[in-house]
């Protein structure tokens, strides 16, 4: 026997009550919890995503379009730009590295990115099977690729233009898969890697395949330093966007002026458009978040209402504990347990539930599977969700457990 | 055991109360006699140590209740006096045998379950210990409400109308249990009522008029 098994049989003897106490404050707290394991996650996916690149300059257009397009792998291409440009851009002396991307084509609706090796590499990326391309149509393919998809090392594929599973399919040419990359936890994991020539080749329909590679056994022609494999200037390539590193802090001021003045170009900072991507969507979430909380706060007030009416039906038991001893501040201990079981109770539930139904819906919808978003996380953040709602069920139970403590047992006995 | 001299209580500035003098030994019966309104009530809850603004002096078991700081005096109460009202106020939300259990646990003593079964079987409820105190008739919820007067052995009993609400058959066995209680843990007894069948089964009786 001790003030918990009190507690304990006092919200049994109560089923109804406390079950609605404790679902009122759980699904609240729930909600919270989901909310925050998701936007957590996406946020750092993204972050993991944009690290290393400070800048994308692409055609002009939507920025926004042109993030989601470059980085995330969800948009389409706000258009070509001509190698020759970019290649302009990529000798700005403000520039530490800049890395090709020429996109347009997918597999089963995964992306196949046509740029070097530098893109694996800003993720750290390394081989589960198999090599690195080492001829055009020549692809890596990243692990959600080869597991949802199942084609492996060796395995050859025809792509469909632009990012459906219903585009007019390349069927000239098949790609090759030269190896498998390991699970990197970023966007890389749904990308199908190859060199800017196999996608090229891919689209050079019609045109004699010959006359597009310049001799570049010529030691007098200055290779692209974008594209080695062919000459530099050339007027007649086209890539889709360049990410950009920058050398110096500086580079954030000019670099992007200098892009947006040319005509053709513009410059979109990952950083500023997914902040904006966020401030807009954060709208939807919010209002999520306000419903948790209007809900939490209704069961608090349900904890209170609850622990007050039962004050009331035990003033009664209450004077009786005190005539056998129970002093008056073991009194307002029981209240306040009272309170705090059942907040502990309901947030504990809450949050076991907010992890449930994210892994639910990771398990079943499979955006959420291929951004890598799982219920199995946990943030030390949900510790003050839990501390919070502690808080909150013993403020629930204080107006009670003061109401305890001041009982006069004299008039209480006397009073029947 | 108890020793009450010019005793008087004050309900508010300007209605009190005054008790007579009076003293019993341990193992001494009392009976405290008066119609309702008389204050048999507030002399029961100042024996008690549950009223403690009292004037003139209260000493129970050697000790002035008004002198004990108030958590002393829930101790003193746990462990030396026992309880039983007219309405028996078992806590409904536990078993007969927590209700009882209660007792040890809150006067901060260790929990006997020999004691606890040999209390249930003294008042002839050895089978309901794990009853729900809702399903009990009002006779024994009554006596369960002994036993948990009972169950510390307290050296002074004290009853506030324990038979009122109960029919003779009941009334007698109730009397009877609690003298018979008393006599066995040598303690006193002060039973207040304005029940008159009780008034030949006591030879100390108080009038208060």
């Amino acid at each position: 026997m001790g003030l918990f098994t009190l507690v304990w049989h006092y919200l049994k003897s109560k089923p109804l009550n406390t079950a609605i106490n404790v679902v009122l404050l759980s699904l609240g707290i729930a909600v919270i919890t989901t909310l925050l394991l998701f936007n957590s996650q996406l946020e750092e996916k993204i972050n993991e995503n944009v690290k290393g690149i400070d800048l994308v300059v692409g055609a002009k257009g939507s920025p926004l379009q042109l993030i989601l397009c470059s980085i995330f792998h969800v948009d389409f291409p706000t258009g070509n730009i001509k190698l020759a440009e970019a290649e302009k851009i990529s000798r700005n002396r403000l520039i530490k590295s800049s890395i090709p991307l020429a996109l347009g084509d997918s597999y089963k609706s995964f992306r196949i990115v046509g740029t070097n090796r530098d893109y694996a590499n800003l993720f750290g990326a390394e081989l589960e099977q198999g090599d690195w391309w080492s001829n055009d149509l020549d692809v890596v393919v990243g692990s959600n690729v080869s597991q949802v998809t199942h084609i492996k090392r060796g395995d050859q594929f025809a792509s469909a233009h632009g990012l459906t599973m219903e585009g007019s399919a390349h069927n000239e040419h098949h790609y090759k898969v030269s190896g498998v990359l390991k699970r990197t936890n970023s966007v890389l994991d749904n990308l199908i890697l190859t060199n800017i020539e196999s996608i090229w080749k891919m689209h050079e329909e019609g045109d004699s395949a010959g006359s597009n590679h310049i001799d570049v056994a010529d030691s007098s022609v200055v290779r692209s330093r974008l594209v080695p494999s062919i000459a530099a200037g050339d007027s007649a390539r086209e890539i889709t966007s360049l990410l950009i590193q920058y050398r110096s802090p500086l580079a954030a001021i000019q670099l992007p002026r200098l892009v947006n003045a040319q005509s053709s170009l513009q410059a979109a900072s990952p950083a500023f458009e997914t902040a904006r991507l966020f401030s807009i969507l954060g709208v939807g979430a919010e209002m999520l978040m306000g419903f948790a909380y209007v809900l939490i706060i209704v069961s608090g007030l349900s904890i209170f209402i609850a622990l007050y009416n039962s004050l009331k039906e035990r003033r009664y038991d209450m004077a009786i504990m005190r005539s056998m001893g129970a002093s008056r501040s073991k009194l307002f201990v029981l209240m306040l347990l009272e309170g705090g079981v059942l907040t502990l109770a309901g947030s504990v539930i809450g949050l076991l539930a907010g992890h449930a139904a994210l892994s639910i819906l990771s398990l079943f919808v499979q955006e959420n599977f291929k951004a890598g978003i799982s219920g199995i996380v946990f943030y030390s953040k949900e510790w003050i969700i839990l501390g919070a709602s502690l808080l909150l069920g013993l403020c629930c139970a204080l107006i009670p457990a003061v109401q305890a403590y001041r009982t006069d047992i004299s008039k209480v006995l006397a009073g029947n | 055991m108890i020793t009450v001299s010019n005793l008087a209580f004050k309900y508010s500035s300007d209605t009190s109360i005054r008790f007579p003098d009076f003293s019993i030994k341990a193992g001494e019966h009392l009976l405290l006699l008066g119609e309702s309104g008389r204050g048999k009530t507030t002399l029961l809850h100042l024996i008690g140590g549950l009223l403690r603004n009292y004037e003139g002096s209260v000493i129970v078991d050697g000790t002035e209740l008004a002198a004990l700081p108030e958590s002393k005096l829930d101790r003193f109460r746990g462990r030396r006096i026992g309880f039983v009202f007219q309405r028996n106020h078992l806590i409904n939300a536990l078993s007969v045998e927590k209700n009882l259990i209660m007792s040890p646990f809150l006067a901060g003593l260790p929990v006997d379950r020999a004691r606890i079964k040999e209390v249930l079987v003294g008042l002839g409820l050895g089978d309901k210990g794990h009853k729900k105190v809702t399903e009990l008739s009002q006779g024994q919820a009554q006596r369960v409400a002994i036993g948990r007067a009972l169950i510390n052995k307290p050296s002074i009993l004290l009853a506030d109308e324990p038979t009122s609400a109960l029919d003779d058959r009941n009334c007698d066995r109730v009397v009877q249990l609690l003298l018979e209680a008393a006599d066995n843990n040598h303690a006193a007894l002060v039973v207040a009522t304005h029940d008159q069948r009780l008034k030949d089964k006591f030879k100390d009786q108080i009038h208060l008029a």
